[in-house]
């Protein structure tokens, strides 16, 4: 016993000290620029708050953990719950069967209506059929355009992910590009592929895959180190997501080659990357338009009986466009984390 | 050390016939065969094999600046590979290694920004939090006598957890602020992210730490005390307490060690790239530990070595990126990858075979 406490005390004395070094650290070095300080403290969007009665919403997405995708989607879905007076329950899962899974719970806790992405639609016609009988009504977004429909989805909120290739080769067209390289991130991601294919279609030049371990950021800037390397005829390189895009601009400083990137998605860093030049154009889907407009139209339908697109079209939130022409405009908000 | 579980591969074999009458127990086997037998020979002749391969059916690969990159890849696995290798031979394992890095990364990261610090009191942080979870993760192996897969993996999904959470709930995003105006990063960048030029090509400095972190580890393990406990306590662990290695000190250590490479990696990643995604690092610690496996050292422990682990980065950097040099259809891109890893491996195995049969 007084052994055991004497060595605890004797343990003790070094994390004293160390927390009284740390202390006086943080006090003597503080940074002179960036950091927080220099962050503004920007409100979110906000338009007052409904008075009709508390309903509960159930979002269930696929996201995988750590996206700054989805983080923009459920921000979106929050200001909507927040200005409805709805509360709103999110809960992801990138399997198929476990986001099956969740929907039933959120059918089991009898919610007021459900936002769901349809990313594998066959692994959630069961569970939708279970929501349908119990009379929730279900809204869909980001994924699962061809299949909403077929489901028994009220609307859909989201963007084509082959139209929206289609577009950014349109756009690559009225740019000198001659040969692209299109970056996947996730091999297997069928929304992935289909954004490459669709560029590929409308693109006059010539389109190469590049499959590159997202999970690993200096894995992701030697691999395209290397292709850059391998066809040095390429002179533009596609990516499918904000943050590869941004390691994709120090690849091509590494190669020393002068290809230019455009991406998919966008973020509060690859906002400043275009407006300072070292990326060419982002095509956005507007992910908090997906959120938004999901949580919001149920809250709609349960008060007002409305449907968006008519309950037969589906919604589409891109592809918009971000280049030099608007970027400032939007600077403002992808500061906020919200574009 | 316990060379003889690799050297007793066939049984029965009967005494090799010829010109001398020597059973072979006693003599000493010819030098080259016996220099065969060192655990990173047969790694080294596989990872000589890729790059000859890629050197032939890949010619963007004889460019030096191709070979830049490709070491720049093969380090950033190497730099972790090699506490993860010193920890398999002391018999111990560690699947947190991956998501520690990121961890580490969040932790300088944050700090900093949040409380508009200089830098490297982050990256100090960062390094005291890194090792504390090398301390942690050693400290429960050794107290409750675990097996070290189970309780690395409860702390790989701790931190996988963590590391979303806390960085959503300090930032409000799920990646971290841009540090790069900050005070302190240009000297951080300059020691954990620079290159430098080495007849006209640009040599990443993660390079330069690799190799020199690299013979410290061999030193280490080679020609000190320590050297010795870490294959005392990995081969038998009971024996060592016995003749008074302190097994608790050696295997928390090597923990910590690990803890101390992944906040290595994990500076390189922060200052290299600016911010942090927290949903990175999964699936690394198995790249890890492929290395340091590839590069012959046993599973189950006690036997290894740490220049072994340096060829193993180096085969899964030049296969990595010699199938995107060579150009070959990327939909087989993981397919190529396995395939390659697995020749390899079995040079490798052959080489030991062959060395070790009387």
């Amino acid at each position: 016993m007084d052994r055991s406490s004497r060595s605890r005390s004797r343990r003790a004395a070094p994390l004293v000290a160390v927390a009284a070094a740390a202390a006086l650290t943080l006090a003597a070095c503080s940074s002179g620029s960036g950091g927080k300080k220099a962050q503004e403290g920007a409100a979110n969007a906000s338009a007052g708050r409904a008075d009709t009665p508390r309903m509960t919403v159930a979002l269930v997405t696929h996201q995988a953990p750590g996206d700054t995708f989805w983080d923009t989607v459920r921000k979106g879905a929050q200001a909507a719950a927040a200005k409805d007076n709805v509360k709103l329950v999110y809960s992801a899962d990138p399997n198929a069967g476990n986001q099956a899974g969740l929907v039933q719970n959120a059918v089991d806790q009898k919610v007021d209506g459900i936002a769901v992405t349809l990313a594998k639609p066959d692994a959630m016609k069961g569970v939708l059929g279970k929501a349908e009988q119990a009379g929730i009504p279900v809204v869909g977004l980001n994924s699962g355009l061809s299949d909403w429909k077929k489901l028994g989805l009220v609307e859909f909120f989201g963007q084509d992910e082959g139209v929206a290739g289609e577009a950014f080769g349109d756009k690559l067209d009225t740019t000198p590009a001659k040969k692209i390289v299109c970056v996947i991130q996730e091999q297997g991601n069928v929304g992935l592929t289909q954004r490459c294919d669709g560029v590929r279609k409308t693109f006059k030049g010539t389109t190469e895959t590049l499959y590159v371990n997202g999970t690993d950021m200096p894995s992701v800037k030697s691999t395209i180190t290397a292709k850059l390397k391998q066809d040095n005829s390429i002179d533009t390189v596609v990516t499918l997501g904000a943050p590869i895009a941004l390691t994709a601009t120090q690849s091509v400083g590494d190669a020393g080659s002068k290809a230019k990137v455009a991406t998919f998605d966008l973020n509060n860093r690859l906002v400043k990357a275009v407006q300072n030049g070292s990326i060419e154009f982002a095509v956005d889907q507007q992910p908090y338009l997906q959120g938004y407009l999901a949580v919001d139209s149920l809250w709609l339908y349960e008060n007002n009986g409305n449907y968006s697109g008519g309950g037969v079209q589906p919604v589409l939130t891109g592809p918009a466009f971000v280049d030099r022409s608007n970027v400032d405009k939007i600077a403002e908000f992808a500061a906020k984390g919200t574009r | 050390m316990s060379m003889a579980q690799q050297a007793e591969p066939v049984v029965g074999t009967p005494p090799a016939p010829g010109p001398r009458r020597t059973d072979g127990r006693t003599s000493r086997r010819p030098l080259p065969l016996r220099l065969l037998a060192r655990p990173e020979v047969g790694v080294f002749l596989g990872a000589v094999a890729v790059l000859v391969f890629f050197l032939i059916v890949a010619p963007p690969v004889r460019d030096g600046s191709s070979m830049a990159n490709i070491l720049y890849q093969s380090s950033t696995i190497g730099i972790m590979a090699l506490p993860v290798a010193l920890l398999m031979i002391g018999g111990e394992f560690d699947l947190s290694s991956g998501v520690a890095v990121i961890s580490s990364a969040l932790t300088a990261s944050m700090l900093s920004y949040q409380l508009t610090l200089n830098v490297w009191t982050g990256v100090i942080v960062a390094l005291v939090v890194s090792l504390a979870i090398g301390a942690l993760n050693g400290w429960m192996v050794v107290r409750t006598g675990l097996p070290s897969f189970l309780v690395t993996l409860g702390t790989f999904l701790i931190l996988q957890g963590a590391n979303l959470a806390v960085t959503k709930l300090v930032t409000g995003n799920v990646a971290t602020d841009d540090v790069s105006d900050m005070d302190g990063f240009g000297q951080a960048r300059k020691i954990f992210a620079s290159s430098f030029d080495v007849g006209g090509v640009q040599v990443k400095i993660t390079v330069v730490w690799w190799l020199v972190l690299a013979a410290l580890a061999t030193w280490v393990l080679l020609r000190t005390r320590y050297g010795n406990w870490i294959f005392a306590v990995g081969g038998d662990k009971g024996s060592a307490r016995a003749v008074g290695v302190p097994v608790t000190f050696t295997k928390i250590s090597l923990f910590m060690l690990v803890g101390f490479g992944a906040w290595f990696v994990g500076m390189h990643n922060l200052f290299s790239f600016n911010t942090v995604q927290s949903g990175e690092g999964v699936g690394q610690e198995l790249i890890y530990i492929a290395a340091a496996v590839i590069g012959g050292c046993l599973l189950t422990g006690g036997y290894g070595s740490a220049i072994g682990p340096v060829f193993g980065a180096f085969m899964f950097g030049m296969v990595q990126q010699g199938i995107v040099y060579a150009g070959w259809n990327p939909d087989w891109f993981k397919a190529f990858l396995g395939v390659m890893l697995l020749g390899a491996v079995l040079i490798n195995l052959w080489v030991q075979r062959t060395a070790t049969r009387r």
